[in-house]
C-alpha cells in the first residue's frame, strides 16, 4: 500500500474513533440539555455526569489528531477546508470552548445558579459543535471546497440542504450512540429506573438518524448526482451493514447486553463513516484533488506512519488501562476535593421515569 | 507609538490585523495553563511521595488538592489548545498549506503525548479514592516526563518558525527535499526549549507558592501552608539562577541567529561596536532613533559578545519593510522579562540564605509580600518573553522565508473581527469562571480543614466511603 493512502487511512481511523467517542460525548450533552427541569432531570443528569467525567478529554483528542495529521500530511486540503469553512468551523470551536467552560464550571461551581448556567453552556456547545462539524463534512462531500485560500463560497458551501442534513445527521448519531452507552452505564450502576428512559431515547435517536440518512441521500441526488451514485454504488455494503447494526442494537437494547450493545452501536457508526470515505476515494476534495496529488513529501508521510505505530504502542495500553479501571469502578470523583454531592446516582429506584 | 508603527499593516490585507490579534490573544491565554500542565504534576508527585514515605497526611492532602487543580487547568488548557489547532488553519492557511509537511510532525507527536498525558492525569485524579496508594503513585509517575515531551515538540515547531530548517525551495518556489527530523532539531530548539522549560517550572512553582504565602500572610501558619510554600519555593529558588544563565545564552544565540530580532529587543538603531544597553525608551520608526530611556554605555556589546568591541548590527541594516512592526513593544517586553528575572534572583537569594539559616519560611513581611507577588511576576515574564519571540519575528511568520501577510487567510476581515470579539468575550468568561471555581475550591477546602483535621487521604475504600462525603 502506498504511504499517502496509508496516512489518509490513519486519518479516517482517527475520525472514526472520534465519531464513536467524541461525538457521543456531545450526544450525552444533548441529553443533558433535554433532560428537563431540575428535579425531573436529576437522575439522568447525574448518570451522564458520572459517565462522561473520567474519559472526557481523552475522547476529544482524536479531533486534534485528525487536524494535525491533516495539516502535516495533506496541507493544501487542510488550508482549503479551514479557510473556506471559516464560519462553521469557528462556530464549532465556539461550541467546544462553551462546553469546556460549562464542564469545568459545573464540576466545582458552588452556587446552584452558576451550575445551572454551566449546564446550559454545556448543552448549547453539545449541539453547536457536532452540527457545524457535520455541515463541514457535507461541504466536502458535495465538492464545494475548491483548492485555495478561501477559494470556495463562505456561506453556501455549508448552508445548503445537503450540508445541513449531514449536520443534523451528525447530531442524531451522537444522540443515538450516547443513549446506547448511557443505557449500558445505567445497567452497570444498577439504575433500573433509567433503563426505559435511555432505551426509548436510543431508539428515537436511531430512527431520527435513519430518516436523516435517507434525507441526505435524497438531497445528494438532487445536489451532486455523481457523489450520490458513488455513495450508493460503492458504499452499499457498508450502508447495509450500518443498517443491520442499528437494528441489532435496537434488539440488544431490550435485554441490555452491556458490551455487545455498545460495540454494535459503535460499529454501525463506523460503517457509516467508512461509507463516506469509500465514496470519496480517491479524492480528498471531490472532484478536484486526489490523495496522491494532495499528499506531503514522502519523507513526512513515512515519519507520520512511524509515529502512528509508536503512538499505538504508547496509547493503546494506557487507554486500555483507563477503560479497564473505569469499568471496574476503580475510578471516581474524589469526594474530599470535589463539590460535596452524591457522586453516583442512587442505586435502584423502583419507579420508572420517562 | 501609534503614528508610524503600523505603516506595514496599512499596506497589508485588512484581515491581517484581526488574525494577528486573535492569534495573540488565544496563545497568550493558552500559555497561562501550560506551566501548570507541565510542572504541577511534578510538584504533586513530590508531595505524594513525601506523604507516602513519611505517612504524612498533610503532604498527601496537598498532593490530592494539587492534582485536582491540575485537572481543572488541564481541561481548560486542552480546550484552548484545540482552539489553537483550528486556528493554524482558520487564520494561517498559507502557513499550514505550504509548510505543514515540514513542521507539522512535532504537532502530531505532541498530539499523541498530550493524549497520553490526558489519560494518565485522568487515572491519577480519579484514582485517589480506590487505587492502592503506591500503585496510584507509580501510575502518576510518567506524567511529568510525558508533559516535557509534549512541550519539547511544540517548542520545536515554534523554534522552526524562528530558524527554519529541513527543506529547500526550488526554482519554482516549491518546497522540496523535506526532512522533518532536521526541521524538528533546528538551531533554535536547544535554547528555546531549555529556556522555556525552566520558565514553565518557575511559573508554576512561584504561583503555587504565592497562593500559600497569601494564606500565611493572613495568619494561617500551619504545617499545611508551610509545606505548600516550601516545596514549590525550593524548586523555584534552585531554578532562578539556572534561568539567568540559560536566558543569557538564549540572548547570545538570538544575536547570532536572528539579528533583526536582537536589534529590536535591544533597540540597536545604528550598527557598530560599543553599543550601549538602553533601558526602555521609545523607538521612532520614521527616523530610526530612540527617544528617552536610560543608556548604559558599552553593556550591550559586552553582553552579546563578551567585550565592548563586539560589533552589533542595528536596525539600519534591516530594510524598513523587514523591520519588526513594533520595535517598542519588543524592546519593552524584553526589558520587562529581564527586569523580572533580576527581581526573582533577589528573591531566591533571600529565601536561600534565610532558609539555610533558620530552616523555615522567612518571617519578614517584605519578603512575604515579595513572595506573594512572585507568581504574577513570573507569568508577566513568560508572556513578555513570548512577545519578544513572536512580535520580534515580524514581519516574518517563517523567518526570512514567508511573510505573515502571505500566510493569512482570505476570509473577510469583518468575519474575523466578529470571531475575534466573540472569542475575546468567551475567554473573558472562561477566565472569570476558572478563577471563581478555583477560589470556591480553596474556600471549600478550608472549611473542610476546620471540620476534620486529619482527613484520611487514601481511601477509605468504598465500604466506608459514605462517611467521608460529609462536608
Ligand atoms: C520565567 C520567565 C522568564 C525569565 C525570568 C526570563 N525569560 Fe526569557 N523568555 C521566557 C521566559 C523568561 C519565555 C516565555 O519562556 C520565552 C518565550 C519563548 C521562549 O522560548 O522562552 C523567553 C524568550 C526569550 C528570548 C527570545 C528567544 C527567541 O526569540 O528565540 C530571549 C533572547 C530571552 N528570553 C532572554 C532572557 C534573558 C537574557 C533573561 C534574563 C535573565 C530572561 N530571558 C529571563
Ligand atoms: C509552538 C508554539 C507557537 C506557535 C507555533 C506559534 C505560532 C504563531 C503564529 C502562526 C502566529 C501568527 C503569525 C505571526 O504573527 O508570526 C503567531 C503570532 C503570535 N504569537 Fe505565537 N506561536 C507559538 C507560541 C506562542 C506563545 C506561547 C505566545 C504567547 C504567550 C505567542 C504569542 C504570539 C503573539 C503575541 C503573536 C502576535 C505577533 C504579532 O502579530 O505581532 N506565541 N504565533
Ligand atoms: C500554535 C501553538 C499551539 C498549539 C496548536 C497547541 C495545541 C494544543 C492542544 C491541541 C492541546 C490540547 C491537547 C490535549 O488536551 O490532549 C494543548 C495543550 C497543551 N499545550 Fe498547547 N498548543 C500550542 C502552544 C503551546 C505552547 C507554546 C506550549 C508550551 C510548551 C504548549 C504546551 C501545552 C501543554 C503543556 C498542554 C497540556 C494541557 C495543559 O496542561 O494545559 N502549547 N495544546
Amino acid at each position: 500500500m502506498n504511504t499517502a493512502i496509508a496516512v489518509a487511512g490513519v486519518m479516517m481511523l482517527a475520525l472514526t474513533l472520534y465519531a464513536c467517542t467524541g461525538i457521543a460525548d456531545y450526544g450525552a450533552g444533548f441529553w443533558d440539555l433535554t433532560a428537563g427541569g431540575r428535579d425531573r432531570g436529576r437522575l439522568p443528569r447525574s448518570l451522564i455526569d458520572n459517565a462522561v467525567t473520567p474519559v472526557w478529554e481523552a475522547n476529544h483528542v482524536w479531533l486534534i489528531y485528525v487536524l494535525v495529521v491533516c495539516w502535516t500530511g495533506f496541507g493544501s486540503t487542510f488550508a482549503s477546508v479551514m479557510s473556506t469553512l471559516y464560519i462553521p468551523l469557528a462556530l464549532a470551536l465556539l461550541g467546544i470552548v462553551l462546553r469546556a467552560a460549562g464542564f469545568a464550571m459545573s464540576k466545582d461551581a458552588a452556587r446552584a445558579r452558576m451550575r445551572h448556567l454551566a449546564g446550559w453552556l454545556f448543552g448549547i456547545g453539545s449541539f453547536l459543535t457536532p452540527f457545524c462539524l457535520g455541515t463541514a463534512v457535507g461541504a466536502v462531500l458535495t465538492g464545494r471546497i475548491p483548492v485555495g485560500n478561501a477559494a470556495g463560497d463562505e456561506i453556501t458551501s455549508w448552508l445548503n440542504p445537503s450540508s445541513i442534513l449531514v449536520g443534523l445527521l451528525t447530531v442524531a448519531i451522537g444522540a443515538y450512540v450516547s443513549a446506547v452507552y448511557l443505557l449500558a452505564e445505567a445497567h452497570r450502576h444498577g439504575t433500573a429506573a433509567l433503563h426505559g428512559y435511555f432505551r426509548l431515547r436510543a431508539r428515537a435517536a436511531g430512527v431520527a438518524g435513519l430518516l436523516l440518512g435517507i434525507g441526505v441521500l435524497i438531497a445528494l441526488y438532487a445536489d451532486e448526482r455523481q457523489m450520490a451514485d458513488r455513495v450508493v454504488q460503492r458504499g452499499w455494503p457498508l450502508l447495509l451493514l450500518s443498517l443491520a447494526l442499528l437494528a441489532g442494537s435496537f434488539w440488544l437494547a431490550t435485554g441490555v447486553r452491556v458490551w455487545l450493545m455498545r460495540l454494535v452501536a459503535a460499529g454501525g457508526i463506523a460503517a457509516l463513516v467508512w461509507a463516506w470515505a469509500v465514496a470519496q476515494y480517491p479524492y480528498l476534495l471531490p472532484f478536484s484533488l486526489t490523495v496522491q496529488d494532495g499528499a506531503a513529501d514522502p519523507a513526512t508521510l513515512r515519519w507520520l506512519l512511524i509515529w502512528f505505530v509508536a503512538a499505538l504502542v504508547l496509547v493503546v495500553p494506557a487507554l486500555t488501562l483507563l477503560f479497564w479501571l473505569d469499568q471496574r469502578g476503580e475510578l471516581g470523583e474524589d469526594p474530599a476535593t470535589s463539590r460535596p454531592e452524591p457522586v453516583e446516582p442512587e442505586p435502584v429506584e423502583t419507579e420508572t421515569i420517562r | 507609538m501609534v503614528d508610524r508603527v503600523n505603516a506595514d499593516l496599512l499596506a497589508a490585507p485588512a484581515q491581517l490585523l484581526p488574525a494577528r490579534e486573535q492569534m495573540a490573544l488565544t496563545l497568550m491565554f493558552h500559555i497561562v495553563f501550560v506551566p501548570f500542565g507541565i510542572a504541577l504534576p511534578t510538584m504533586m508527585l513530590i508531595a505524594n511521595y513525601k506523604g507516602l514515605k513519611r505517612n504524612d497526611t498533610v503532604a498527601l492532602t496537598l498532593a490530592r488538592r494539587w492534582s485536582h487543580a491540575a485537572g481543572l487547568t488541564f481541561a481548560v488548557g486542552a480546550a484552548s489548545g484545540t482552539v489553537l489547532s483550528f486556528e493554524m488553519g482558520l487564520l494561517w492557511p498559507g502557513l499550514t498549506g505550504r509548510f505543514g509537511e515540514v513542521f507539522g510532525l512535532p504537532f502530531a507527536i505532541e498530539g499523541v503525548l498530550f493524549f497520553l498525558e490526558a489519560i494518565l492525569v485522568a487515572i491519577y485524579i480519579y484514582g485517589w479514592r480506590r487505587l492502592k496508594p503506591w500503585t496510584h503513585f507509580w501510575l502518576g509517575l510518567p506524567i511529568p516526563f510525558v508533559a516535557i515531551g509534549g512541550a519539547f515538540s511544540i517548542i520545536s515547531a515554534n523554534a522552526w518558525m524562528n530558524m527554519p530548517a529541513g527543506f529547500t525551495i526550488d526554482a519554482n518556489g516549491q518546497v522540496t527535499n523535506v526532512d522533518p527530523i532536521a526541521a524538528i532539531f533546528n538551531d533554535a530548539l536547544p535554547y528555546e526549549f531549555a529556556h522555556f522549560l525552566v520558565a514553565a517550572y518557575m511559573a508554576a512553582a512561584f504561583t503555587v507558592a504565592s497562593i500559600y504565602v497569601v494564606g500565611w500572610l493572613k495568619g494561617r501558619r500551619d504545617r499545611y501552608h508551610r509545606l505548600g510554600i516550601l516545596i514549590p519555593l525550593t524548586i523555584a529558588t534552585v531554578l532562578v539562577p539556572v534561568q539567568f544563565v540559560v536566558g543569557d545564552l538564549t540572548a547570545v544565540a538570538v544575536f547570532k541567529d536572528q539579528p533583526a530580532k536582537f536589534a529590536a529587543m535591544e533597540v540597536v538603531t545604528e550598527s557598530g561596536t560599543h553599543q550601549p544597553e538602553v533601558l526602555f525608551g521609545r523607538y521612532d520608526s520614521a527616523t530610526n532613533t530612540v527617544v528617552g530611556g536610560v543608556s548604559i554605555p558599552g553593556l550591550n556589546s559586552w553582553l552579546a559578545g563578551g567585550s565592548v568591541d563586539t560589533y552589533v548590527p542595528g536596525l539600519d541594516q534591516v530594510p524598513p519593510e523587514n523591520r519588526p512592526s513594533n520595535v517598542t513593544i519588543v524592546h519593552w517586553a524584553f526589558d520587562i522579562m529581564v527586569g523580572i528575572g533580576t527581581l526573582l534572583m533577589l528573591l531566591s537569594l533571600w529565601f536561600g540564605i534565610a532558609y539555610w539559616r533558620k530552616r523555615d519560611v522567612p518571617d519578614n513581611r517584605v519578603f512575604l509580600w515579595f513572595a506573594a507577588s512572585a507568581g504574577v511576576l513570573t507569568y508577566i515574564a513568560v508572556e513578555a518573553g513570548w512577545i519578544v519571540t513572536e512580535v520580534g519575528r515580524q514581519p516574518w511568520i517563517v523567518y526570512n522565508i514567508m511573510r505573515t501577510e502571505e500566510a493569512v487567510t482570505n476570509t473577510d476581515a469583518g468575519t474575523l473581527w466578529i470571531s475575534f470579539s466573540l472569542i475575546a468575550l468567551l475567554y473573558l468568561t472562561l477566565a472569570i469562571g476558572t478563577i471563581t471555581v478555583l477560589r470556591a475550591m480553596s474556600r471549600r477546602w478550608r472549611q473542610s480543614d476546620q471540620t476534620d483535621d486529619d482527613l484520611a487521604v487514601y481511601g477509605p475504600r468504598p465500604a466506608v466511603a459514605d462517611s467521608e462525603v460529609t462536608p
